[in-house]
């Protein structure tokens, strides 16, 4: 995965809520086992006569995208995060997030910013005014957004979740420092709770 | 002198803590009991472990299974061909895994085979690269959803690492009246309670509708918690729910199954546990759903009009002009009587044998109207053979249904279904979000009777005016 230290670049507003993975990734659009992702990205969105904001030139290749409530609801499908990636979506700033969709963002080292709720209208508000004419930096380092026009937002985040980030790490290296601990887990449900460790044999 | 702490738990707690392995500030490492891929990701997660030379730490307790792409009739292509099934089966075998391959006899689609084998045992963790993974609260199991790199560690360690999610308790009582489900009650549930104030958290359902409630429905409840916003939801494994799950087993594990309902029988909140917000509703006076927008929790009485922007439960008025307008509607319009295209009676949601039943009750003698293309797919090879068995494939086909094989079909739209912009679809699955079914296919979500009803008429209809024919 991917470091993510400091993205700089335009900030696509997309200020709907609720916007579901089937809208993001249309199963429709994953026929081949490697799909353009490209392609798939909204493709629904961008096929209706309308001025679809990734659509515009300024918001080509945009790393940022800021979003409303629950962005990336509805099915776990990770090809979402791939196709926004495949755009050149590196962070995305939303109301809230799907608690999957937000740990796919992170698998794949795509930062999901939660705004205090006392900034997320005025920093909707300055992405929106901005439109693309000038570059938002997120920097992970010291976890601010600086808009165009010199107003800066702090953002929180876990602290395993930046460490992850900025080293472009996965967790399984992480875990495996704890493999003696969950031998040992295995070890004492097998003494007390042999049925959550064996499968009843199939019938056949 | 301090009194020894009294510590009431809840029914996630008790789960949740007997599979903590270590924790980092905030977060937990849980032990997952049983872990399932499908076939839409097993080709990539499978490969992509290979590739990073990472061994699956208990291939025994990993099950692949084919059901997103499966082709639900002999003429149809899924999703991507036969791609993705064929390179899930070759992955599942080059990684030694038990696999529900098309054309087994327990094939079928996860949330329905995984609790009808008896392989998800209730108090026992559980995790698929599917959201509706919770659908196995239904028996006391506790299920997470995830994605496909969140599901490949899970392979490579046994574990998921996870915040402790709020609480919540959902209590459900009175007896449903003649022509309701628990497809109607959840999606009752849906309207009120929106999908902002639940998203992230554990919820319990309890109460005497769902002690009275089969399991198959249970199930149901449990599989629509997760549009909610719900990450994971729960019901406690009462006497039904293991007379169920002995009722399945085979032979050898029935032994077993009699010493494990005292420490099955441990598992509900203990009285005075603490939940953020304890909701109560009363289903007496639940009548049968529908949903008229793009979202499951617009569900409103099939009998009620379609919403005006004044009262679209919470829906913000662009949201719900939106919505009216991807749907075709007219605000202040009744649904009864609305023409529909296509119905569709199947998915995670309501493909088990009852759900058949109830549709078949309606269906008996009777005919599915002209110009409607009415399909029905079991859940499981299980479920259809014991519809077989029951005589229900008969009446679905001789009221003109087409029988499918099994898996999610239409649901998703992997199986190979062309629906065409603009169709009207009753339909028993458990997402109605714009083009889920296909480019502008117009979703009604609704119970399997409200389905059959809208079958046999041609228009929505409210199943409670279908008296069943003998
Ligand atoms: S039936 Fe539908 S919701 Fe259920 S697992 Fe399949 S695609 Fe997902």
């Amino acid at each position: 995965m991917d470091k993510f230290q400091i993205v700089r670049g335009p900030a696509a507003p997309l200020l709907v809520d609720d916007v579901d993975t089937d809208q993001i990734a249309p199963v429709q659009y994953m026929r081949a086992l490697e799909p353009d992702y490209r392609v798939a990205l909204f493709a629904r969105w961008r096929a209706a006569p309308q001025d679809f904001v990734l659509d515009k030139p300024r918001f080509s290749g945009a790393p940022i995208l800021v979003a409303g409530r629950n962005f990336g609801c509805g099915s776990a499908r990770e090809v979402a995060v791939w196709a926004l990636m495949a755009h050149g979506v590196r962070c995305i700033v939303a109301r809230s997030f799907s608690d999957v969709f937000r740990e796919s963002a992170l698998k794949n080292g795509v930062l999901p910013v939660q705004l205090d709720a006392a900034d997320q209208g005025s920093f909707e508000a300055i992405a929106t005014d901005v439109d693309g004419a000038a570059p938002f930096e997120v920097d992970l380092v010291k976890q601010i957004i600086q808009c165009p026009g010199g107003r800066v937002y702090a953002f929180s985040i876990a602290p395993h979740e930046r460490a992850a980030l900025l080293q472009g790490l996965d967790d399984v290296a992480l875990t495996m420092a704890y493999a003696a601990r969950i031998a040992a887990w295995e070890e004492g449900a097998l003494q007390e709770q042999p049925w959550l460790q064996r499968v009843p044999p199939r019938k056949g | 002198m301090s009194l020894p702490a009294i510590h009431a738990a809840t029914l996630f707690d008790k789960i949740w803590s007997r599979h903590v392995v270590a924790q980092e500030s905030e977060r937990f490492l849980l032990y997952v009991d049983r872990a399932v891929v499908d076939d839409v990701r097993a080709p990539h997660v499978l490969a992509s472990l290979a590739k990073r030379g990472l061994p699956i730490r208990r291939p025994d307790l990993v099950f692949v299974v084919q059901d997103h792409t499966t082709p639900s009739f002999p003429t149809h292509r899924g999703l991507g061909g036969s791609d993705f099934l064929d390179a899930t089966r070759a992955a599942a075998h080059a990684a030694g895994l038990t696999l529900f391959d098309v054309g087994d006899a327990e094939q079928g689609i996860s949330h329905v085979t995984m609790p009808e084998l008896g392989v998800v045992p209730p108090g026992s963790t559980y995790v698929c690269v599917d959201s509706h993974a919770p659908t196995v609260g239904g028996l006391g199991a506790l299920g997470f959803g995830c994605g496909s790199s969140e599901l490949e560690h899970v392979l490579a360690t046994q574990t998921i690492w996870l915040k402790k999610p709020r609480q919540h308790r959902i209590r459900l009582d009175g007896a449903l009246a003649e022509g309701v489900s628990a497809k109607d009650v959840i999606l009752h549930v849906l309207r009120i309670v929106g999908r902002e104030a639940m998203r992230g958290a554990a919820v319990e359902f309890c109460g005497d509708m769902i002690a009275r409630e089969p399991i198959e429905g249970r199930l149901t409840i449990s599989n629509m918690a997760v549009e909610l916003g719900a990450r994971t939801s729960l019901m406690a494994p009462d006497a039904a729910a293991m007379d169920w799950l002995a009722a399945r087993h085979p032979q050898e594990r029935s032994a077993e199954l009699a010493g494990v309902r005292k420490v099955w029988s441990a598992l509900r909140s203990d009285a005075g546990a603490a939940f953020e917000t304890d909701l109560h509703f009363d289903c007496a006076s639940v009548e049968p759903q529908i949903t008229w927008g793009t979202s499951p929790s617009t569900a409103i009485p099939v009998t009620s009009k379609v919403p005006s922007a004044g009262d679209a439960h919470g829906l913000a008025a662009d949201k719900w002009r939106r919505a009216i307008d991807y749907m075709d509607l007219t605000p202040g319009e009744p649904l009864l009587g609305k023409k529909v295209d296509r119905v569709f009676i199947g998915s995670c949601t309501n493909s088990r044998l009852p759900d058949l039943e109830s549709a078949a009750r309606v269906l008996r003698g009777r005919r599915v109207a002209q110009g409607v293309t009415a399909v029905v797919v079991p859940g499981s090879r299980t479920v259809a053979r014991q519809a077989e068995r029951a005589g229900l494939r008969e009446i679905f086909v001789a009221a003109g249904f087409q029988w499918g094989e099994p898996g999610c079909s239409m649901c998703a739209g992997g199986g190979g279904e062309r629906l065409q912009p603009g169709e009207r679809v009753v339909s028993t699955t458990n997402r109605n979000f714009e083009g889920r079914q296909g480019a502008g296919v117009r979703t009604h979500l609704a119970s399997p009777a409200t389905a059959a009803a809208a079958a046999v008429c041609g228009v929505i209809a409210d199943p409670r005016r279908l008296a069943p024919n003998s």
